[in-house]
């Protein structure tokens, strides 16, 4: 066993059971700290192959800045712990099943790609910031500023309807 | 036997090094933090016409280790109703991340050269430096909101609800004024941050970040001293409406954690503000005014001997006896300092870098004993309405300029 091995299993293992967690949770804020777990245990295995930006814009935009914003609704909201419910009859008949064959899907699949992920990860180069710059706003500028277009309509849309609400409710 | 020793110890060297590195560096952040009290509270007093702390040791010099004590011996009751594993787990998130963040900064350009090893000042040297800490700010926001909404208790839930907000307002300026900089360094690594300001070292203090970064550099400030929530931007621990804060239902040493926390944001600030804008560790002077390098000789020596004269006088037998003791040891410091060109060759960066630190530690207190609190409706439209645009526009000014001259 050598060291990345190692440190990748362990991130694993943090990564999968802060998942987990964030659904056994009964609380919002737990479900929502195990959430962070997760991400940061992400953006550590992102590191481990070598992409230092793709690790701290993970851990900026999702385990600052996004997680904050839930945790921040969670508690302006004063959300209490959830009560648990006899699952429906759906989902005790069908949700296993299901959730089974969605992961042999996904193990098969990635079983199929095992050589090239090996391969993906073994030459790993470490993509140098400036390399992921030059991508992404030289060969892919068009399709990033679409997204970025699109991300502005959707701040727009909610700006539009949070507006009309509170017209409503002066009238 | 030495043979299996010292075999040891070149192959684990680096990790040696490492680990008495921030063992030494946590020892002297957290005296740094407790002396930063006393400073703070003697600057405060002086400026509202007091004399502060001066009963515990001469010029209450001991009254740090007196309330560290005092932490330490404190009650610790948990209040009822607490969500018990948020509750403590919130203070050590936030003096831990604000402690991994001060591992970042590099303290100096040269390595000290121990039986052919470099060792560099500073723990780690990352090439995402700067993004790293973002990414530590980023999550230091959790130890505030979760300490607030875990207490069961309103005040602390208001300033938990306020720090979070306040913190995603002002951590996008934050981000923002310090991309003039990054175009201009071309890297995230704070040394090359500073070696950039460097090229034209001739120039001395004129080749530093901060005047082509003007706009910029007072952003970064403002959006800093938001994020580490102190006046004029303390409103999660507003005690004239909130008690305390965040931290009203957390005593002894969890509420120490907390205090511990703030001042190593406040140091790191500090650092970052020095090694972005203002050269870092480069002397304000220009490179070839050589006799500048005994400056901090002829700063040690006079403090020195002011502390030894001033120790004689001292009302108190314990501090005619300590005060003479110190100043010696200061005046023998910058004694030793013109003696070792080479001792002395290697502290200027350091000097430098440390003194700059100091100047924005100092006016950290300064604003406080100054400047009254913004009412929250003011804070969250500066931060919006100015603070956000004009960092914007630096960055579209600084970049325009950037590709007009062409590199």
């Amino acid at each position: 066993m050598n060291v990345p091995l190692i440190v990748f299993f362990a991130l694993a293992a943090i990564a999968v059971l802060g998942a987990i967690s964030l659904i056994l949770q009964r609380h919002p804020i737990h479900s929502a700290l195990s959430l962070i777990v997760v991400m940061v245990a992400l953006a550590g295995l992102y590191l481990l192959m070598g992409a230092e930006f793709v690790a701290a814009a993970q851990i900026i935009v999702y385990g600052g800045a996004i997680m904050v914003l839930f945790v921040f609704v969670i508690m302006l909201l004063n959300a209490g712990a959830e009560e648990r419910t006899s699952f429906s009859s759906l989902a005790k008949f069908a949700g296993l099943p299901l959730a089974i064959a969605l992961m042999g899907c996904l193990a098969a699949a990635v079983a199929g790609s095992s050589e090239r992920v090996q391969v993906a990860a073994q030459s790993g180069a470490p993509a140098p910031t400036k390399v992921l710059a030059s991508q992404l706003f030289q060969e892919f500028v068009y399709p990033f500023e679409l997204t970025s277009f699109l991300i502005l309509v959707a701040i727009v849309g909610a700006m539009v309807l949070a507006q009309r609400d509170s017209k409503e409710s002066h009238l | 036997m030495i043979d299996s020793l010292t075999q040891f110890l070149n192959e684990h060297w680096d990790l040696i090094i490492s680990l008495v590195k921030i063992m030494l560096l946590v020892f002297i952040v957290l005296t740094v933090n407790a002396y930063l009290t006393w400073f703070e509270r003697k600057v405060v007093a002086h400026m509202q016409s007091r004399w502060g702390p001066h009963r515990v040791g001469p010029h209450g010099l001991l009254q740090p280790a007196a309330d560290g004590l005092k932490f330490l011996l404190k009650e610790d009751p948990t209040p009822n109703g607490v969500d018990k594993f948020t509750y403590y787990l919130a203070p050590l998130m936030a003096l831990a991340l604000a402690l991994t963040s001060i591992a970042i900064i590099p303290f100096g350009p040269d390595p000290i050269v121990l039986l052919g090893h470099k060792i560099y000042l500073g723990i780690v040297d990352l090439n995402i430096g700067l993004l790293a800490l973002f990414a530590i700010t980023a999550l230091s926001v959790y130890g505030v909101a979760l300490a607030g909404w875990s207490s069961n208790s309103k005040y602390p839930l208001l300033g938990g609800l306020r720090s979070s907000a306040q913190m995603v307002s002002y951590e996008l300026a934050l981000t923002m004024s310090v991309v003039g900089v990054l175009l201009m360094a071309g890297s995230f690594s704070l040394r090359d941050i500073i070696n950039v300001q460097a090229l034209h070292a001739e120039r001395g203090l004129f080749a530093w970040n901060v005047f082509p970064q003007i706009l910029g550099f007072l952003c970064f400030f403002i959006a800093a001293v938001a994020e580490t929530n102190r006046v004029p931007f303390d409103l999660p621990e507003a005690e004239s409406e909130l008690v305390a804060g965040f931290h009203t239902e957390y005593s002894s040493f969890k509420f120490a954690m907390f205090f511990i926390a703030e001042y190593t944001s406040m140091i790191t600030v500090s650092s970052l503000c020095a090694i972005m804008f203002f050269g870092g560790w480069l002397s304000p002077f220009p490179l070839s005014w050589t006799f500048t390098h005994y400056l901090p000789s002829l700063i040690l020596i006079p403090f020195g001997l002011w502390v030894i004269w001033d120790g004689i006088r001292y009302e108190t037998i314990f501090g005619r006896i300590i005060l003479p003791g110190v100043g010696t040891v200061i005046t023998l410091i910058g004694a030793v300092l013109i003696a070792l060109p080479v001792v002395n060759e290697f502290i200027q960066g350091p000097f430098w870098l440390l003194s700059k630190i100091f100047v924005f530690l100092f006016i950290y207190v300064w604003m406080r004993g100054t400047l009254p609190r913004f009412r929250y409706d003011q804070l969250m439209s500066f931060g919006w309405k100015l603070l956000l645009p004009v960092s914007l526009a630096n960055v579209v000014i600084t970049a325009t300029i950037i590709m007009l001259r062409g590199h």
